[in-house]
C-alpha cells in the first residue's frame, strides 16, 4: 500500500456513565425456552452456538418453560428461594455490620445470589469449589454455619481463619470450599489441578473454578483453559459475568470476543452461556456440565450473565463511573423476585409466606449474629491472638518465627 | 503554595508530566474514567484524552509487557499497579525483561517506564492488601526503586522517575495517602495540610533519585527509614527524647550512600527500620553497607526493626506494624550497648 491509513487506538468505554440514561432495549436477550438442550457428550464443535445466546427458564411471567426447565422438584425451589434470601439477608447484615465499624471491609453478591445457590445444589459431597469472593452463596447453600462466616467477617476469637485473612476470605474444606485469594484468578489452573488430581487417582469427584468477568483477563484464566483442554479434567469453570470490575465495564476484559463464553472455543471446550438470575436455569446448566466431567467427557465453560447490583465493596462507591438507575434498567431483573413470582405461579409460594419467609431469615441471620458478636468483633471484645500470627507459616514452627514471636511478646 | 495531600501531589505530577511530553501515556486498572481506586489518575483521561489515559484489563503481566512495548517505541509509559500484592504476575515482565532489556541489547533498546504500586500496611488490608515488596526489586539488577514519603518529594520523585531513561519502581505507601501516619493508629488521622511538606509548588520541578533527605538532624544515633516509617522515627525519637538522626531514604536504588556514611560516622549507631518482613528485607542490604563502610566507627551493633516473618496479618495488624514502641525499644537498646 502506498498510502496507509494512520493507526489509532481504540480504547472500548461503557455504553452509559454518570449523568445518561441507561436503556438496555437495543440488548438482544432470547425468549425464555428457545435455547436447546443437547445431549452431555455433544462435541464442542456441534455447540458453538450456544456460547453466544442465553439459556433462560423463567419467562417474563414467571414460567418454567423449554428444554432446560423441570431439573427441581417443588421442596428443592422453595428451598433455593430461601437459601438466597438467606444469602441477602446476611449480607445486608454484614454491610451493616461494617458501617457500623464492627469490621474493616465486606463484599456483597446482591443480584447474584442464584448462580452460587443454585451451582452448589447441583455438586455432590467431595467435590470442590475453588470460589471468588463473591461466591459466598456456595457456602451458605452448602450448610456452612453462618455463626462461623460472621466470626470469619469479625476476626474475632472464633474466627476459623484466626483473624489472619481480609473478612469475606473464608476456607472450608469440609464444605468444598477452597481457601480464597485476594490475587484475582489464581484459583482457576488450582480447580483444574485439583480436577486432574481425581483423574489421575481414579476418583470421581469434580472440582468447580470460579471467576469474575475482569479477572478473565488474567494469564490465570488462560492457564487454566489449556491445562483443562490438554488433560480433559473434570472440572467446571465458571465465569460470573456481572457487567462490572470495580469501575471497569466488562467490554475491556472481553475485547474483541462476542462473549466471555465463546473464549472456550480456541480451547476447543464446550461453552455454555445461562441466565444468571435464573435459579432453574443455573441449576439445569450446572448439573450439565457437572454431569459432563463426572462422566470423563471433560470440562465446560459456563458464563453466568448477571448484573453486580451493589458496590464492588465497602471500599467503593459506583455512582462515580456508572448511571444510578443502571441496575434497575438491568433487562434480567432479580434473581430472587423471579423465582418468588414463578412458586407463586405454581400455587407453592404466596405474598403472605413470602413476607413470612423474610422475618424467619431475618431473625435466623440476627440470632447467628448476635452469637458471633459474643465472641468478640474487630475492635471490641474477644480477639483472635497475634501469638496466632506466627503459627501456620509452615508445619513446624523455624527457629527464626519462634525468636520473633518471643520478641513480639507472644 | 498549595497544600496537596500525597494523592493529590502524584495527580498533579502525571498532569505536569502528560502537559509537557506526549509521549507519557497512563494506563493501568480503574485509572481511566474513574481515576484508579486511590484516585491518584483522576481527571487525566477527561483532560488528556483516552489516547493517553486509559483502563487496562485486569493482567498485571500484560500491563507491564505493554509499557516495555511502547517504551520500546519511543513512550514514556507510567503504569499504575492497583496494589503492590498485585504485582507478581509482573514480575517475569519486569525482572526479565524491563530489567535487562538495555543490557541484553547491547542499549539498543530500554525500557523508560515508571510502575507505579501503593504500598505498606496500616489500612486493615491483611496480606493482600499490605506488602512492602521493595526487597523482590532491588535484588534485580537494572531497576530503580523509589519510595517517596510526603507530597512535595512525591511529586519531585514521580517526575524524575518518568523522566528516568530507565525502569523505575515507584512504591508509594497507602498509609500515607491522606495524611502522615507516624503509627499511632488510636490517635485521629492528622491531614497533609498540617505538615510543612504538604506545600508543593504548581507546575514542573524534579528531585534527584538516589538523594536521601535528613529529615531530623541529630547526635545520638542514626535511623535509616523509608516511607511510613519516616513519621514512626519521628515519633520514636519524640517520645523516647533521644536525639536521633532521621535519615529518609526517599530511594533504595540507586542508595544514597554518602548521606547514610556521613551520619553514621557521626552519631555511631544505626537503626534501620522497615515495615516489610524481616529475612532478606531491605534492612539487610542497609546493614550490610553501615558494616562494610563503618565499621570502625560503630559503637553498637546495628539494629534491625521490621515486620515479623510471617503474612500481613489483618485481626493483628498493629502487632505486625513496627511502631513507635519498638522502634523506641530499639532505640534504647542501641543506646545502652
Ligand atoms: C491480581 C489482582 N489484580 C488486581 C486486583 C484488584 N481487584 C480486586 S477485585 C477487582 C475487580 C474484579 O472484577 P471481576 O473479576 O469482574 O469480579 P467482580 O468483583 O465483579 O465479582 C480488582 C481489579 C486483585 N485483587 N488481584
Ligand atoms: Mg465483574
Amino acid at each position: 500500500m502506498s498510502n496507509p491509513p494512520r493507526l489509532s487506538l481504540r480504547v472500548p468505554e461503557p455504553e452509559f456513565r454518570p449523568g445518561t440514561k441507561p436503556d438496555f432495549s437495543g440488548v438482544n436477550i432470547p425468549r425464555a425456552g428457545t435455547v436447546r438442550r443437547p445431549p452431555v457428550d455433544a462435541a464442542p464443535e456441534e455447540i458453538r452456538d450456544l456460547a453466544y445466546s442465553i439459556i433462560r427458564v423463567l419467562n417474563r411471567d414467571g414460567e418454567a418453560v423449554g428444554p432446560w426447565a423441570g431439573e427441581l422438584s417443588d421442596e428443592a425451589l422453595q428451598a433455593g428461594l430461601k437459601t438466597m434470601m438467606k444469602v441477602r439477608a446476611y449480607d445486608a447484615r454484614m454491610q451493616m455490620a461494617q458501617r457500623q465499624g464492627k469490621t474493616s471491609f465486606y463484599m456483597q453478591c446482591t443480584g447474584e445470589e442464584a448462580i452460587a445457590c443454585a451451582f452448589q445444589m447441583a455438586l455432590e459431597p467431595g467435590d470442590m469449589n475453588f470460589p471468588t469472593y463473591r461466591q459466598q452463596g456456595l457456602l451458605v447453600a452448602s450448610g456452612y454455619p453462618l455463626v462461623d462466616m460472621m466470626c470469619q467477617i469479625y476476626s474475632n476469637s472464633r474466627d476459623p481463619l484466626k483473624g489472619r485473612q481480609l473478612p469475606v476470605m473464608y476456607s472450608s474444606k469440609a464444605h468444598g470450599f477452597f481457601s480464597i485469594s485476594g490475587n484475582l484468578g489464581t484459583q482457576y489452573p488450582q480447580a483444574v489441578g485439583w480436577a486432574m488430581a481425581s483423574a489421575i487417582k481414579g476418583d470421581t469427584r469434580i472440582a468447580a473454578g470460579w471467576i469474575g468477568d475482569g479477572s478473565t483477563a488474567e494469564s490465570d484464566f488462560h492457564s487454566a483453559l489449556v491445562f483443562a483442554s490438554t488433560y480433559k479434567a473434570p472440572v467446571v469453570l465458571n465465569i460470573v459475568n456481572n457487567q462490572w470490575a470495580i469501575s471497569t465495564f466488562q467490554g475491556i476484559a472481553r475485547g474483541g470476543s462476542g462473549t466471555f463464553a465463546a473464549r472456550g472455543h480456541g480451547f476447543g471446550i464446550p461453552s455454555l452461556r445461562v441466565d444468571g438470575n435464573d435459579y432453574p436455569a443455573v441449576y439445569a446448566v450446572a448439573k450439565w456440565a457437572i454431569e459432563r466431567a463426572r462422566r470423563n467427557l471433560g470440562p465446560t465453560l459456563v458464563e453466568y450473565v448477571t448484573y453486580r447490583a451493589a458496590a464492588h465493596s465497602t471500599s467503593d462507591d459506583p455512582s462515580a463511573y456508572r448511571p444510578k438507575e443502571e441496575s434497575e434498567a438491568w433487562p434480567l431483573g432479580d434473581p430472587i423476585e423471579r423465582l418468588k413470582i414463578h412458586l407463586i405461579g405454581k400455587k407453592l409460594w404466596s405474598e403472605e409466606r413470602h413476607t413470612q419467609a423474610v422475618a424467619e431469615v431475618e431473625a435466623e441471620v440476627i440470632a447467628a449474629q448476635k452469637e458471633a458478636e459474643s465472641y468478640g468483633t474487630l475492635h471490641t471484645g474477644p480477639k483472635a491472638s497475634g501469638r496466632d500470627m506466627f503459627v501456620d507459616v509452615f508445619k513446624e514452627m523455624p527457629q527464626h518465627l519462634r525468636r520473633q514471636r518471643q520478641e513480639a511478646g507472644y | 503554595m498549595p497544600t496537596m495531600t500525597m494523592i493529590e501531589a502524584i495527580r498533579d505530577a502525571h498532569d505536569v508530566m502528560m502537559a509537557r511530553d506526549d509521549n507519557v501515556v497512563v494506563f493501568g486498572e480503574d485509572v481511566g474514567y474513574f481515576g484508579g481506586v486511590f484516585r491518584c489518575t483522576r481527571g487525566l483521561q477527561q483532560k488528556y484524552g483516552r489516547n493517553r489515559c486509559f483502563d487496562a484489563p485486569i493482567n498485571e503481566s500484560g500491563i507491564v509487557g505493554a509499557a516495555i512495548g511502547m517504551a520500546a517505541y519511543g513512550l514514556r509509559p507510567c503504569v499504575e499497579i492497583q496494589f503492590a500484592d498485585y504485582m507478581y504476575p509482573a514480575y517475569d515482565q519486569l525482572v526479565s525483561e524491563a530489567a535487562r532489556l538495555r543490557h541484553r541489547s547491547a542499549n539498543d533498546f530500554a525500557a523508560p517506564i515508571t510502575v507505579r504500586m501503593p504500598t505498606g500496611g496500616g489500612i486493615f488490608g491483611a496480606q493482600t492488601h499490605s506488602q512492602s515488596p521493595e526487597a523482590l526489586f532491588t535484588h534485580v539488577s537494572g531497576l530503580k526503586t523509589v519510595v517517596p514519603s510526603n507530597p512535595y518529594d512525591a511529586k519531585g520523585l514521580l517526575i524524575a522517575a518518568i523522566e528516568t531513561d530507565d525502569p523505575v519502581i515507584f512504591l508509594e505507601p497507602k498509609r500515607l495517602y491522606n495524611g502522615p501516619f507516624d503509627g499511632h493508629h488510636e490517635r485521629p488521622v492528622v491531614p497533609w495540610s498540617k505538615h510543612p511538606l504538604s506545600e508543593v509548588p504548581e507546575g514542573y520541578y524534579s528531585l534527584p533519585l538516589g538523594v536521601a533527605s535528613v529529615r531530623r538532624p541529630g547526635t545520638a544515633l542514626t535511623v535509616l527509614a523509608y516511607g511510613t516509617m519516616v513519621y514512626v522515627a519521628e515519633a520514636a525519637a519524640a517520645e523516647t527524647g533521644i536525639d536521633a538522626e532521621i535519615i529518609d531514604l526517599r530511594t533504595l536504588l540507586p542508595l544514597d550512600v554518602d548521606t547514610i556514611v556521613a551520619s553514621v560516622e557521626k552519631t555511631r549507631r544505626c537503626v534501620i527500620v522497615h515495615e516489610a518482613t524481616r529475612t532478606s528485607g531491605f534492612g539487610a542490604e542497609l546493614s550490610a553497607t553501615v558494616q562494610e563502610l563503618c565499621f570502625y566507627h560503630l559503637e553498637a551493633p546495628i539494629v534491625r526493626v521490621t515486620g515479623w516473618d510471617t503474612p500481613y496479618p489483618h485481626a493483628q495488624e498493629w502487632a505486625y506494624f513496627p511502631g513507635p514502641q519498638r522502634l523506641g525499644e530499639a532505640f534504647r537498646r542501641v543506646m545502652e550497648a
